[in-house]
Parts: structure tokens; sequence; C-alpha cells
């Protein structure tokens, strides 16, 4: 088999898959995929699961431990054919929120916090380092085997500039294809063909091999189950403790790994994909290990003792001078190594790029705006990635050497990814998990696995020295990598295993009962936990479940009646049902999005259609969406409300202004009618006496008594006349006050007097206390004194006591004296106190003293010209009434 | 001229101003200063004319009118009402007064429409 040989079919494979990925990658932005989206290709590509390390390693693993490395396939096999409890839920979420890599699903279900997305991001790099680097080991290794072989004495090449030119063609590789569009999906249709083709080239490989060792090499079945059982294989133990926990790891790994989040979640186009891959998946694997044990058993058997297990799947057929079949073991080798770490230097270039470089990026350019720009820094950044992931990798093998056998890499790997495990689950099942717990469960499960597992994996004295080896960190025995807690004489991948989970698992409990979620963390804990009970929707809408009446009846809430009701008869005209309601097809869908996102925004718009078609595909950025718009309306309405106060409060204002006017008018009408009244009253004794007076012939002393009438009459007219100019003078404010000192008792004394001309025959005791009275006010006396006079006249005219009095009191508080005026009569009814101050508020006053009413109207406005006030005190046995007035007034209030 | 009037009337001053006058044309003259006592002494003294002030303490003018009118013994009888406020002739009219004087009013126009009423 001549080398060169060997690498022209390399190279000629290679740009096979090239033109692969081109075609469909051009067919797909054609929009005419086909069959390539077909649930064939979807488990095909879910084949990364199997690498280099399940192609090569897997007869080695068998050759030194029996049929453990079954587990390997068991646990794959558990959860795809559990698909319906986990791989369903990851799928939708990953699909109905646009998930790109598994960092991303567990930053978007804590909150978005970049911080999770950061830490999940470096435990997959840590963790697909070694494991990229045992892939490139692995071509290494192939090609070595092949060059080994060749009699003509071509010096095999050099491992390390192999590995160097398969580093750098695999980037090369990756960078075209992975980062040739910015899909909002991130999906790779042309890699994932090219990765499926691959997934077929290494089964006919694996099965070709098999088939060869079966009926080739052996004669058949039979013979080969007699090889079997003759062999040191069959002695072998199965260690319940150990299958489980590698069970238990290849199961997580398979949900974990990055590369198998990408093909499994974020490459797929339909969730019924997964459905069908839940069978087929499993029997790719099966087919994978069909003929792991003859190979190893025959291999064991032919190939000189010493010879590497790991590689008797090419070995073999070179041994037996199959050229032809080693080459084509090779390619299968080959194509699980390059599947593996193009599909894994994507997702976790896409990683780097989304949680580190671009936050980053926006940080330190806060200028740099969302627009072309931004997606030509993300193409670079993730073509630097791959770049440095490849690198990573090659480092690594590098540095290792390729040491230690590749299964023990192969777990190492799978442990440190599965340390993503109970935060996802508990992202995906438990809706109290949190932030602060997933963050605590991680770094805590990063620490142990890299502490009891990753770092030993070099090797005593390399990365940890002997010391911390045999007697534990700090000379702590408990802390020895191997024997954590004094748990001796476990197998120290189990060992890492117990111990790295259960920490992290206890760490994520504790964090998450003892600290309290966001807002945004309880938002989308929420969203993902329940994610089933909305269903999904891409963005445009599929053909709803939704009923029309609804849509109608929602559409008419929000467009008004009318116009959502000509909107549908539109559409059903357009689908040829005149006259019925339209069918709910995407296309009316969208319309009525569009519609509807004019007058509550495109997010409710959504949110609200989502409802209805029974798609719930409201993201958090919906919710928040959702909720700034809400909020913007429910400023938008706050300051409508606030206008329409205002306007209710002109309105009131205007109204109140209003009734004040029409209260006035009627005071005003009513307040003539008064006058009216008043002045006629009068008038009609006086004319109907002058009338009889001028007719003559009256007895003198009817004469004299008649000619009294008239002229009682004619001044009770005069003071009326006075009184309502009086009134209108003090009301308009254009009174003249003769400010000047007075002496309160003097004031009193005048106005007593004054005040007997009323009802003279009435004898009252007053009571007065003269002391307090002795007080200068400065103020204007005659207004004052007329104030007195017209309580004092009420009292006589009003207190129907037997022996009535009238107690006058003075006190003086803060620069103000007040002067009541109690008599020991009935007092005013409750009902009229608030009247008596009005114009003509005579009450029924059955005594007629003469008053037409005004008086008190009279002392309200003195008092008020004065500075001062008047009021009726309720409650003192009697009717009542305080006068204020300031000690000194120094000018005539308004 | 004969005849018996009953003159509600709560100004003391005019009342004895109308007693005068009405006495001295020959009628009896009975004198009210409230509408209280009005219904009683309108059913049993059964007068030819009530003389009606428009604003009385206790009962209004018009209210002791309504009654007199509601009552099927007395709404026959004659009422002239007298008023100080012009605007309440329209009211007055509409209660059932037969005749309307304002105040302050010339004797012989009231007079004169007390004869013609009391020869109805």
């Amino acid at each position: 088999m001549p080398f060169n040989l060997l690498v022209f079919a390399c190279v000629l494979y290679v740009v096979f898959l090239f033109a692969v990925a081109f075609i469909v990658e051009r067919r797909a932005q054609a929009g005419r995929l086909g069959w390539l989206r077909s649930p064939l290709v979807y488990t095909l590509s879910l084949s990364i699961y199997c690498t280099a390390w399940t192609f090569y390693g897997a007869v080695g693993y068998a050759a030194r431990s029996g049929l453990e490395f079954l587990t390997i396939y068991f646990g794959p096999t558990l959860v795809f054919i559990g698909w319906w409890w986990l791989l369903r839920k990851l799928v939708r979420i990953g699909r109905q929120y646009r998930v790109t890599s598994i960092a991303d699903l567990i930053s978007s279900r804590f909150g978005k916090s970049n911080t999770l997305g950061v830490i999940v991001t470096i435990i997959a790099v840590v963790a697909a380092t070694p494991y990229i680097a045992l892939q490139l080991q692995s071509v290494v290794l192939s090609f070595g085997v092949f060059a080994s072989t060749e009699p003509d004495g071509i010096a095999p090449p050099d491992p390390a500039s192999t590995a160097i030119w398969v580093a750098v063609g695999l980037a090369l590789f990756t960078i075209l294809f992975g980062t040739r569009n910015l899909d909002a999906k991130e999906q790779h249709h042309g890699i994932v063909t090219a990765i499926a083709v691959e997934a077929v080239v290494k089964l006919v490989a694996l099965l070709a091999v098999g088939c060869f060792v079966v009926w080739g090499i052996a004669d058949g079945v039979g013979d080969i189950i007699a090889r079997i059982d003759a062999a040191d294989l069959s002695a072998w133990q199965l260690q319940p403790g150990r299958w489980t926990g590698l069970i238990f790891l290849s199961a997580a790994a398979v949900i974990t790994l990055p590369r198998m989040f990408q093909v499994m979640v974020v490459e797929n186009d339909d969730e019924g994909h997964l459905a069908r891959a839940s069978w087929a998946f499993p029997l790719y694997l099966m087919l994978m290990s069909l003929f792991i044990v003859p190979i190893a058993v025959v291999g064991l058997d032919r190939l000189p003792a010493g010879s590497n297990p790991d590689m008797f799947v090419l070995t073999l057929p070179l041994s037996e001078g199959q050229g032809g079949l080693a080459m084509l073991a090779f390619l299968g080798g080959f194509s699980s190594a390059t599947s593996m770490v193009i599909v894994e230097s994507i997702a976790l270039a896409t990683m780097i790029s989304n949680h580190v470089v671009i936050p980053l990026w926006l940080r330190l350019r806060p200028t740099a705006g969302a627009g072309d720009d931004l997606r030509g820094v993300v193409l670079n950044a993730r073509r630097v990635a791959i770049a440095a992931v490849l690198a990573l990798g090659y480092g690594y093998y590098h540095v290792s050497g390729g040491s230690t056998a590749l299964a023990a890499i192969g777990l190492i790997a799978f442990l440190g990814v599965a340390q993503v495990l109970p935060a996802m689950l508990a992202g995906l099942f438990w809706r109290g998990a949190n932030k602060n717990g997933a963050m605590l469960g991680l770094v805590t499960g990063f620490t142990v696995w890299a502490y009891a597992s990753f770092l030993p994996s070099f090797g005593p004295g390399a990365a940890l020295s002997e010391a911390v080896f045999t007697q534990g960190l700090f000379g702590l025995s408990w802390l020895r990598p191997q024997a954590l807690f004094g748990t001796e004489g476990m197998d120290p991948m189990i060992h890492a295993l117990f111990w790295s989970l259960t920490l992290n698992v206890i760490a994520l409990c504790l964090g998450s009962l003892l600290t309290f979620p966001g807002p945004l963390e309880r938002l989308q804990g929420a969203a993902f936990v329940n994610v089933f009970e909305g269903a999904v929707g891409p963005q445009r809408w599929a053909r709803g479940q939704a009923e029309p009446e609804a849509l109608l009846t929602m559409a008419q809430r929000i467009l008004g009646e009318d116009a959502a009701l000509a909107l549908f008869q539109d559409a059903a005209r357009d689908q040829g049902k005149e006259g019925f309601l339209p069918d709910p097809t995407p296309g009316f869908l969208d319309t009525l999005e569009a519609r509807l996102s004019g007058f509550v925004g495109a997010a409710t718009a959504h949110a609200m259609i989502s409802q209805l078609v029974g798609r719930a595909t409201v993201t958090v950025e919906d919710l928040m969406a959702v909720a700034s718009e809400s909020a913007q309306i429910m400023e938008y309405s706050a300051q409508l409300e606030a206008r329409e106060a205002e306007l209710t409060r002109t309105a009131g204002a205007l109204r109140e202004a209003n009734e004040k006017l029409m209260q006035l008018s009627i005071q005003k009408d009513a307040f003539l009618s008064q006058i009216s009244h008043e002045l006629r009253t009068p008038m009609t004794s006086i004319r109907a006496f002058s009338e009889i007076l001028t007719e003559g012939d009256l007895p003198p002393e009817m004469v004299t008594k008649y000619g009294r009438i008239i002229h009682d009459e004619a001044k009770r007219l005069t003071r009326l006349l006075d009184d309502l100019l009086d009134l209108s003078v003090l009301e308009n404010g254009t009174v003249q006050l003769n400010l000047g000192l007075a002496n309160l008792q003097q004031m009193l004394d005048t106005a007593l007097t004054a005040a007997r001309q009323t009802r003279p025959e009435r004898s009252f005791i007053i009571h007065r206390d003269l002391p307090s009275e002795a007080i200068y006010i400065k103020t204007d006396a005659d207004r004052l004194t007329q104030v007195f006079i017209n309580l004092i006249s009420n009292a006589r005219k009003y207190c129907d006591a037997a022996q009535p009095e009238l107690r006058i009191a003075v006190r003086q508080r803060a620069g103000r004296v007040t002067v009541d005026f109690i008599d020991n009569g009935k007092g005013i009814p409750k009902e009229s106190q608030s009247l008596i101050f009005e114009k003509f508020a005579r009450l029924t006053d059955a005594n007629r003293a003469g008053g037409a009413g005004l008086g008190l109207a009279i002392c309200r406005e003195i008092m008020t010209n004065l500075g001062g006030s008047v009021a009726y005190l309720p409650g003192q046995g009697g009717a009542a009434f305080r006068l204020t007035v300031p000690l000194r007034l120094e000018k005539a209030a308004a | 001229m004969s005849g018996h009037v009953l003159l509600i009337e709560d100004e003391p001053n005019i009342a004895e101003a109308l007693q005068f006058l009405l006495s001295r044309d020959g009628l009896r003259v009975t004198h009210l200063g409230d509408g209280l006592g009005a219904l009683d002494l309108v059913r049993s003294d059964r007068p030819d004319l009530v003389i009606l002030d428009h604003m009385l303490p206790g009962l209004s003018g018009l209210e002791i009118l309504g009654a007199l009118r509601a009552d099927p013994e007395t709404q026959a009888i004659p009422v002239m009402m007298l008023t100080a406020r012009g605007r309440d002739r329209e009211a007055a009219e509409r209660a059932g007064a037969d005749r309307f004087i304002s105040k302050p009013f010339s004797n012989a126009e009231i007079l004169a429409e007390v004869r013609a009423m009391m020869h109805r």
C-alpha cells in the first residue's frame, strides 16, 4: 500500500467532502434542501458521537477490559430511547429560543447571565481540548501505521508535522464552511451533510473490517464465538459499580458534549427527526459495536504481542495484505476524527465568540453598533476561535506526546463536560434553580474534576506533584486527588465521577435554595421548564390551530369592530370564501400580525397571536419587548389620562364657575325680588294711608295715627336704602376706613346705648367684664361700633327668654381680640346657622323687628373690611356670635 | 255693599289700611296675621272673599290658595292675591287666583276689584 497513494486518497477524500459541503451550502441558500433535511441526515450527523476514540479505541478498550466498552454505547442508547422525556424538551427549547450552544442554553436559562456562559465555555474548551488532541493523535498514528509498512524504506512522516498539517487542514475546512454566513440559527447545512457522508464512510469501513475478520480470517460466526470463548477476554468480570458509572457518564456526555449539542439541538430542522433518530441512532451505535469484540479477539490472536490494540482496525487488514480494506479503514478513522474536530471546533468557536469575544468587544468599543460592522467582527471572531481551538488541541497533543491510552482521555473529557449536566437538568425541570446555584455547581464540579481527574491524567509529577498524590494537597490526606474525603481504593474514574457530580449537585441545590433569582431568571425559568405549555412557532406562522372566531374577537378588541371585520372579509374574499371567516393560513396570520403590530407593538402582537394559534413562541426578549411596549403604551395612556384628568379638572372648574354664576344669578334674582318686596311693603302702607289722608273727613286722632304710620314706614324705607347702599359699598371694597385708636369699653358702651332703641320696652341684664375691655384697638371705631349695635339689637329683637340676658366676653390672643355676644334665648337652629349671614336671610320671625335681614350680612362685610371675622358660636345655650378683630389694623384689607 | 272678607296679611300696617278701606265700604273684615289658621277659618266662616298676601310667615299665600282650590268645599270661594313682587302673578294665576293686585296698590283700584268680585 504506497504511502503516497494514501496521502493522495486522503486529499481526494477531503476534496470530495469539500464538494459535498459546497453544493449543499449552495442549495441551502437557494432554499432547496429537500431530502438533505431528512431524519436520515439528522441521525447520521449524530454519529459524530463515534469519534476516532470509538473507531479505533473501542477495539483497544475491548482488548483491555472486555465488554466494558459497550457502556459507551448504552448511555446514549438509553437517552435516545427515552427521548420523550429529555431530548424532546432540549430540542424544543433549543429551537424555540434559538439556542446557539450549550453555553447559550445555560446562560439563557439562568437569566442571560454571561458569566455562566463564560464558565460553561471554559469547561467545554478545557474538556474538549484533550479530545481534539486525541483525534489528531489517531490520525497521526494511523498515518504512522501505514508508513511503517512501507517496504521502500521511505522515511515515515514526522508525527508532529503530520499533526500540524492535519490541524491546519481541519481549521481551514471548518473556517470555510463553518463561518460562511451568520445564520440566526447557527445552522451549517453543508457541514452537517458532509458529516453525514463521513458517518456512512466510517460505518461501512468498520463493518467491512468486521466482515473481513469474521468471514475472511475466521470461518464465520460460529468460529468467532468459539474464538471469543477461548480468549482471555471471556474471563473478564462485570463490575456493576463501574458499569453503572460509565453508562451514566456516556449518557450525560451525549447531551452535554458541545459537538453533540450542536448537531442534536442547534442543527435540528424538525422535531420529528428526533423521533426517528430515537431508534435509528441506537441502531447505528449497535452496528458500530457489532464487530468490536471479534476484531479485538482476532487481533490479539493474530498480531504480535505488544502491538497497539487501539490500531487493530488498521493493522489487521494490513497484516493480512488487504491494502484496499486498510485504505477504507483508514478513511473511516479519518472521517471519525475529522467530523468530530470540525463540529467541535464550530461549537466551541460559537461559544467563544458569543460569550467571550463579542461581550468584550462591545465593552471595549461601546460605540460599535449592531450593524454589518458587528457581523464582520463575529465572523472573524469565529475564525480566530476555530484556529485557536485547533491550536490548543495541537498544543495539548504536542505537550502530552500521545502518552495515554485513547480511552482514558475520552472518559476524562466525558466527565469534564458532564459537569454541565446538573445545571442543565435543573434548568429544564426545576424552576427554583437559579443563577447562583448553577454557577456554584459548575465551578465546584469543574474544580473537583480538574483536581481529581484531569490533572492527575498527566501522571504523577507532571501537573500535580508526587507529594500531592500521596499526601494530599497541603498535606491534608483527605485531599488526595484520587482518594478524596478518605474514599480509598475506588476506581479513579468512578471516584472522580462520584465526587465531582455529587459536590456539583449539592452546590447547585444549596446555591439555588439560599439565594433568590432575579425577575429575568424567573421568567426564563418558567419559560424553559414549561416549554411545552406553549408550542413552537418559527418566525413564520405555520398553519395554526386558531379558531378564526377567536382571532376575530381579538382583532376587534384591538383594531375596532368594523376595521377588524373588514380585514377578515378581505382575507376571506382572497381565499375564495366570500361570506365566511378566513382560514388561519400563514399568510393571513402574517397580515394580521402586521396589522396588530401597528396598534400594540410587534412583540405583543406576536405573543397574542401565538396564544391563539396555540404556539406560544414567547422568548424572554419577546416578553421584555412586550413589557417595554406595554410600558410605552402605559406611559402614553398615563399621559392621556393626565390630559384627561386635566380636562376633567378644567371642566370641573368650569362647571363650578358656571354653577357659581348660576347661583349668583339666582341669588341676584332672589336679592332683587327681596329688595323689591322690602321696598314695596313700606311703600304700600305709605301710599294707602296717604290716599286715605288726602280724602279728608277723618277724626284727628286717626289722622295722627295714620300720619305716624306713614312716618315710621318712611323711616323703615330710609333705613333699608341706607343698609343697601352700605352693603354695596362694603362688598365692592370701596369703603373708606377711618383708622384710629379706640377704646373697646367705650365702643361697647356706645353700642349698648344705641341698641336700646330696639324694642325699648325690654329690659336686658347685661354681663360684662370691664377690666378685660380696657383695650385700645387700632381700627375703624364707627364701623366696629355699628357691628356691636347690630348684634346687640338682634339679641334685643330675637332673644325670647322671659328674663333676657346678654353676656359680652372679651379676650386677647396673639394680636387679635375676640368679642363674644351670648344671649340666653333659644339660639339659632343648626340648619339655619350657615344662612344667617346671607342677605335677606331673615329667619321666619314672627316679631318682624323691622329689619330687612341685611344686618348680619353688613356685619360680615364690615368685619372682613376690618381684617377680622364674625361667626356664629354653636352650643352656647343661646344665640352666640364671636367677633374677631386684629389689635392693630395697619391698612384696609382688600 | 255687604259681605264677609277674610284678610290674610302679615304686615300690620297694610292690614290696618285694608281693614279701614273695606269696613268703610260696609264689608265685615276678619284679619289673620299668618296663614296657619286660615284654612280652618275659611271652612268655618265661609267668607265671600279671601284677600291673600303672597309672602306669609309659616304657610305661604300660594300654599293656602292651593289648599283652598283642592278642597271641593272651598274651591269656589273667590280669592284675591296681593303681592309685592311682580313676577308672582303667573304662579298665582296658575294656582287659581281670581284677581291679582300688586303692592303698592291704589285704594280706588283695590276697592273696585273687591266690589266686582262681591257682585258676581
